[in-house]
Formats: structure tokens, C-alpha cells, sequence
């Protein structure tokens, strides 16, 4: 392994970034089978409700609506800042980069506002299968979503400081996978939880 | 410094489609639910069905996957994938499902 550093000496070959691009695509591969789980562990549990709540008790579909136009536009805003890349203009990759943050950081507000709602009205995760079900599934997106966030940060300070060197702009393409990613994860679950919960 | 492998397909114009596509695909099936218009399982099928499409506009033009120009090693990863959680969804539900029809049906 060649090391990696900033010095156009010792940077990695172009295979060596391809094998990068491909082993977090079988990472994020991976995290779509522990989602897939996760779906499916929610789908039999999701009408044990213990004589509790249920779906149509809980969602709002203003809120959740919501929450999907934020993640949705976050992606096209991404896809902007992956395309001032392509086209090398570093203030443009990190405006954009600041959009999509805002964005990201505003879903993550509404979801955080949804939880507490439903756990100061005694709709927690410890109130029944349904529920367990239910946050395990849609925290777990909202954690990926976190960390998206760190890495939007941890990106920007690098195109800061480094510029749209080789292995900036390669980390870019791979924060451009996950981000995307994420709101294919984010389909399912309005998809699965939210519209059939409040048609039940 | 070209990336020409990276931009494979990678528009201004494919990221628009990409969106209003997406957003066509995320207002049907919200709209199903706001207006109750359909019967409870036509609304279901309605809703998995422009969540599948959905998730294809995504693969297409946010991750720009084509069957010629992403490398076939990912390709075979993403169906490899898509197998196992067939199998492993498809197989949860059918056993908890029998399960049910069993013990309290």
C-alpha cells in the first residue's frame, strides 16, 4: 500500500482510488441489508400495538412530508456541489456542501421533534412492539443521517484547507454515495412506516 | 485534472429529471394517503409501486447506475444484494406470517 498524503509523489494510483469507490459501495451494499432487516422486523411487529397507539394515532402527514422534501432537495443540492466538482470550482462545492448541510441539519431537527413529541405523550420505544419497531428503524436512518452530517463538516474543512485535491475530490464522490444512499433508505420508510401507518 | 471516469453521465440535466421525477413519485403516493381515495389495498399497491419506481429514478440519475457505464463489479454487488434482501424479507414475513395464521388465525 502506497501511503496517502497530499504530496503528488506519493499519491495512490488510479486503481487504488477505483478499489476505494468499490469497497464503500459493498459497505453501503452491507447497511441496505441491516435497513432491509430492519424493515422487516418492523413490518411483523407493526401491529402489536399492546393496546397502545398506533400509526394514525402518531404520524402527521404535513411533518412527514416535510421531512421528505428536505432529504429529497438535499440530494439535488449534493449533485450540484458533485458537479461544481467535476467542473473544479472549490467556492461552489462548498456552498453547495453548505446547502445540503442545512438541509440535512433540518430534517434531523424535525425527526428530533417528532421523537420527543411521541415520548413526552408516553409513545416511546418502550411502550410496545410496534413502537420498539418503529424507532429502532427510523433512528437508525437518523443516526446515518448524523453522521452524514460530520462528514459534510469534516469535508468541508477539508476542501478548506486542501483545496479539490485527488483525495479530497475522491472522499467527495464517496459522501455523494452515502448522501444519496440515504435518501433511498429515507423512501422506504415513508413508503412503509409512515403512509401505511396512517392509512391503518 | 479530468475525471472522466467519475462524471459517467453526471449533468446538470440528469440531476433535474432525477428530482422532478422524484418529487411526481413522492407527491403521488402522499397525496393517496392525504385524500383516502383508494381502497385500503390499492393504496398499499400504489404506494409500493411508485416507492420501487422511486427508488430505480434515484439509482438512475442521483447515483447514475447503468447497465453499461458502472463497472460490473458493482453491478454484481447491488444484485447480490437485492437477492439476499429478497430472500431474507420475502422469508421473515412468509415464516411470521404462517406463524400467525397458525397460532391465532
Amino acid at each position: 500500500m502506497s501511503p496517502v498524503g497530499d504530496d503528488t509523489a506519493l499519491l495512490p494510483h488510479d486503481e487504488a482510488y477505483d478499489e476505494r469507490a468499490f469497497g464503500f459501495w459493498l459497505y453501503l451494499m452491507s447497511d441496505a441489508i441491516i435497513f432491509a432487516l430492519l424493515f422487516a422486523t418492523y413490518q411483523i411487529m407493526a401491529g402489536d400495538i399492546a393496546g397502545g397507539p398506533q400509526g394514525s394515532d402518531l404520524f402527521s402527514l404535513p411533518h412527514t412530508f416535510g421531512e421528505t422534501l428536505l432529504l429529497l432537495t438535499s440530494s439535488l443540492t449534493f449533485g450540484l456541489a458533485s458537479l461544481a466538482l467535476d467542473a473544479g470550482n472549490r467556492r461552489r462545492v462548498l456552498a453547495w456542501l453548505g446547502v445540503t448541510f442545512v438541509l440535512g441539519l433540518g430534517f434531523l431537527a424535525m425527526e428530533i421533534h417528532e421523537f420527543h413529541g411521541m415520548i413526552t405523550r408516553g409513545a416511546g420505544p418502550d411502550r410496545s412492539g410496534f413502537l420498539s419497531a418503529f424507532f429502532t428503524l427510523v433512528s437508525t436512518h437518523g443516526l446515518h443521517v448524523s453522521a452524514g452530517l460530520v462528514f459534510i463538516l469534516v469535508m468541508t474543512v477539508q476542501v478548506v484547507v486542501k483545496g479539490l485535491s485527488r483525495p479530497v475530490s475522491s472522499r467527495l464522490e464517496r459522501l455523494g454515495l452515502f448522501w444519496h444512499f440515504l435518501d433511498i433508505v429515507w423512501i422506504g420508510i415513508f413508503s412503509v412506516v409512515y403512509l401505511p401507518g396512517i392509512l391503518r | 485534472m479530468k475525471r472522466a471516469k467519475a462524471a459517467g453521465g453526471r449533468t446538470l440535466g440528469s440531476y433535474l429529471t432525477g428530482y422532478v421525477l422524484a418529487l411526481v413519485l413522492t407527491a403521488v403516493p402522499f397525496g393517496i394517503a392525504a385524500t383516502g381515495a383508494l381502497s385500503m389495498q390499492s393504496a398499499l399497491i400504489a404506494i409500493g409501486a411508485s416507492a420501487i419506481v422511486q427508488v430505480l429514478v434515484h439509482l438512475r440519475y442521483f447515483l447514475h447506475l447503468g447497465l453499461r457505464s458502472t463497472p460490473q463489479e458493482r453491478l454484481l454487488a447491488i444484485a447480490f444484494t437485492a437477492v439476499l434482501i429478497l430472500i431474507m424479507i420475502g422469508g421473515s414475513l412468509w415464516i411470521m406470517l404462517n406463524l400467525y395464521y397458525r397460532m391465532w388465525a
